[in-house]
């Protein structure tokens, strides 16, 4: 039981452009929210493993905003939003930006659902205003993915 | 070999766009082709062959079909009503790894998210404390 391990489930809505990410934790809502909401935490987990991730700001507040930056190889992405709604322990609301596509700009809801025990399920949304940036989005951790896939395949071989 | 086939799929991955991911998913959205694609998984079959298990006329099944080939997911080579119905299971396999590695993606930061939960006390206060305002 200890030992769960919880899975990640992605749903493509074919409706409209949004993906969905369901996720269950082992602990309760504040302490999912706290990992949310406090920059000190946030560095600690978002972002993908290969990058460094450093924080511009991140005022996790109704009506505050954030900026972070990924690191790799020598080269910055930004990302920027605001906080639109933020009501501890139940909802996140907020936008997100990445830098080099200004004009894009996904909506972005995270639901803290408490399922008792000192547990919690987290459903987050991230709506855009065409399928093609949606499949965009999505393909370019795709392509991510294929890049990481051959690190690991020359890790392999060079082992 | 190993490598060759990584080649391809990374080539293949850059050929499929986002135009063709939406037509996909949207082939894909309806549960009836879903069953349909599943049968094709097994082998080829015509669409005489489709319909007889759902009940359904043929030209419904033939309908779905043509969604599922315009997206590229099936292809019928020659013509008449008798060929077979084949299954483009390259693009269907690219379909579902693209899921995957964005749900993998998804799961090494809520992994990581797990072990930072566990290093928090557990009445932590849902927000950090107030900054000192000097920003706003």
């Amino acid at each position: 039981m200890s030992t769960t391990s919880h899975l990640t489930e992605i749903t493509v809505d074919p409706d409209v452009p949004l993906v969905r990410i369901t996720r269950e934790f082992d602990a309760p809502p504040a302490k999912v929210f706290r990992a949310h909401t406090d920059p000190e935490l946030v560095v600690q987990w978002l972002g993908p493993r290969s990058h460094d991730m450093r924080i511009d700001h991140y005022d996790c507040r109704t009506g505050g905003s954030y900026r972070y930056l990924h690191l790799s190889d020598g080269n910055e992405f930004g990302f920027h939003g605001s906080f639109h709604e933020v009501r501890p322990s139940e909802l996140i609301v907020q936008t997100f930006t990445f830098e080099d596509e200004p004009d894009g700009v996904a909506l972005e809801k995270m639901h803290f659902e408490d399922l008792g025990d000192g547990r919690t399920r987290l459903v987050g949304t991230s709506l855009v205003d065409s399928f093609d940036d949606r499949d965009a989005f999505v393909a370019s951790g795709m392509e991510q993915g294929v890049r990481e896939g051959y690190e690991r395949l020359d890790e392999l071989l060079a082992g | 070999m190993a490598a060759d086939a990584l080649t391809a799929d990374a080539l293949t991955a850059d050929a499929l766009t986002a135009d063709a991911l939406s037509r996909v998913f949207a082939a894909l959205a309806d549960p009836t082709r879903r069953d349909l694609v599943a049968r094709l998984a097994v082998g080829d079959a015509t669409v005489g062959d489709l319909a007889a298990p759902y009940g359904v006329s043929v030209q419904a099944v033939s309908k779905h079909v043509r969604v599922l080939e315009a997206a590229g997911l099936v292809s019928r080579p020659g013509d008449g009503q008798r060929r077979p119905v084949h299954l483009e299971a390259e693009v269907f396999d690219l379909m579902t790894k693209w899921i995957e590695r964005y749900r993998r993606q998804a799961e090494e930061r809520y992994g990581r998210l797990d072990d930072l939960l566990r290093t928090l006390p557990d009445d932590v206060e849902p927000t950090p404390p107030a900054q000192t305002g000097a920003e706003r």
